[in-house]
């Protein structure tokens, strides 16, 4: 966004919280009972995350600035990310069909809209191969978002004609009767490649055996670590937790994007140092180091 | 604006979350509550965009008898079933008490559908083990034996077989120390991993840097 739009977006912001404190404020004349920090303004028991946040958030920002400036950034390769085009390519050998399931969650899981950025970039790679993509989909909510993401992802291509809006379907909200419905899509269209790519329960492993015996190409991932043993054993490749929120930026190599990577790396390195130095200090008796990170 | 409007609301309704976490002061304490009850209403709105979407392509389906036709049939005949059943002869919004149509619809056909599907399951979880647990290579050898002493160790089995071992090398101590140490210890490492990665999307997401979800570049 340009500065003028950045300023409009803080505009509206500031008017928007504004009017809200009022309309809030003026409906707590009457002083309410409960914990003793109603009335203050900043939690203290939640400094330390607070803290640990703003360190996150500034090695983030301060990457994505560096980034901006042209700096290169160096991102280890994701096995499963570099499979998603290899899917692409066999399918498109085969003239069959690529299968993307988002999970089944809705739009207020950070892992369906990790989900929704891969797909622009997956129906952008897709569009340039001209084989249809269909998206099964459980919440009724995430259709929309799926229509304009893969539609974004044809015009990006320069394929807006390819688009299919059929191809994303609502199939239902109940949990097994979505499992058996992509089960279906899987047995009658067989896609040669099936993508499953969100938050995932127990339909896990049912849409990944029937994928797997199908003979698809299978690509997984998901950040629920109870489902990643059954992605691991019955997909190609799996993309274990923050590898699929890794992925937009990957896959985009937008300079900006991979910044963010690179700031949740260091983040990782102090926390790696947090470990040990705490480590060290409880196996010597000395408490106060942990105690900083108890979280209320 | 087509775009900018949700990256907005995005930005905007990010930000507060973030605040409210910290700020257990009025207006910001109620926002989360606030958030819950439009999700709930939107969501309440999206379902009628879901069912239309399924009804347009099953007609569709049925009206240019594509492939497999007779299925979208079968969407569309158990919809109007189950919509009429709930809407017209249930007893108006006592629909779901024991004795109603939709209550019969549910309780003998669609529930049973359900445990079947899960039930199915089982199958899938024996078919996949055996795929998994076959010695290829190093890796695959480390699971196999350590899906062996938790398998044993959490049956009767085990501790029949183990009895006579002292109490460190019994089936169930080796699956509990599986289980309390290399287990969690990598569940933990991926943990944080998702931690981090959903604080630099979150973040990607609330300064705009993301749009690709609301079909942006």
């Amino acid at each position: 966004m340009n500065n003028r739009k950045i300023s409009l977006v803080i505009l509206i912001s500031a008017i928007w919280l504004t009017l809200c404190s009022q309309i809030l404020l003026a409906q707590e004349a009457a002083p309410p009972t409960g914990t003793k920090f109603d009335y203050h303004w900043f939690d203290t028991n939640r400094l330390n995350v607070f803290i640990t946040l703003a360190i996150v958030f500034s090695a983030i920002l301060w990457f994505i600035a560096r980034a901006k400036k042209g700096k290169s950034l160096f991102i280890r390769r994701i096995a499963g990310l570099d499979a998603i085009e290899e899917a692409v390519g066999r399918a498109t050998e085969m003239g069959k069909s690529v299968l993307y399931i988002p999970g089944i969650h809705d739009m207020n899981d950070i892992q369906t809209v990790a989900s929704m950025i891969i797909l622009g970039n997956v129906a952008k790679t897709i569009a340039r191969y001209d084989i249809p993509l269909i998206v099964p989909i459980r919440q009724p909510f995430v259709v929309p978002v799926a229509e304009e993401a893969v539609r974004q992802g044809y015009l990006s291509a320069g394929r807006p004609d390819a688009f299919m809006k059929d191809n994303i379907r609502f199939i239902s909200d109940e949990q097994f009767a979505y499992a058996a419905a992509v089960n279906g899509i899987m047995l009658r269209e067989r896609p040669a490649a099936n993508l499953l790519l969100g938050s995932f329960y127990a339909e896990s492993l049912l849409l990944a055996e029937t994928g797997a015996s199908t003979g698809a190409i299978q690509v997984a991932g998901t950040a629920n670590i109870h489902q990643l043993p059954f992605f691991v054993v019955a997909c190609d490749y799996t993309l274990i937790g923050e590898e699929l929120f890794a992925a937009s930026a990957y896959l985009s190599r937008e300079p900006k994007l991979l910044g963010s990577l690179k700031g949740s790396d260091l983040a990782k390195a102090l926390i790696v140092l947090a470990i040990i130095i705490g480590t060290i200090l409880e196996t010597i008796g000395v408490k106060w180091f942990t105690k900083l990170f108890v979280v209320q | 604006m087509r775009r900018e409007i949700p990256i907005l609301i995005a930005i905007v309704v990010g930000f507060v979350y973030v605040i409210q976490f910290f700020v257990p002061h009025a207006p910001f304490d109620k926002f989360q509550n606030w958030g819950n009850d439009w999700i709930q209403i939107i969501a309440g709105f999206a379902i009628i965009l879901g069912v239309l979407n399924l009804l347009k392509v099953s007609l569709e389906k049925v009206y240019k008898k594509s492939k497999g036709w007779g299925y979208a049939v079968i969407i569309i005949i158990g919809f109007l079933i189950m919509t009429g059943a709930g809407l017209f002869f249930s007893g108006g919004k006592n629909y779901q008490n024991p004795g109603t149509p939709f209550y019969y619809i549910f309780f003998n056909i669609y529930f049973p559908l359900n445990a079947t599907m899960f039930a199915i399951l089982a199958f899938f979880v024996a078919s996949a083990s055996y795929r998994a647990f076959r010695a290829r290579n190093k890796e695959a050898t480390l699971l196999l034996l350590a899906a062996i002493f938790l398998m044993l160790g959490r049956t009767p089995l085990g501790d029949y077989l183990s009895a006579g071992l002292p109490t460190g090398w019994q089936l169930k101590n080796i699956s509990d120390w599986i289980m309390d140490f290399p287990q969690t210890a990598g569940q933990r490492a991926i943990m944080i991993g998702i931690a981090l990665g959903i604080i630099s999307t979150s973040l990607r997401v609330i300064t705009g840097l993301e749009r690709t979800f609301v079909g942006g570049e």
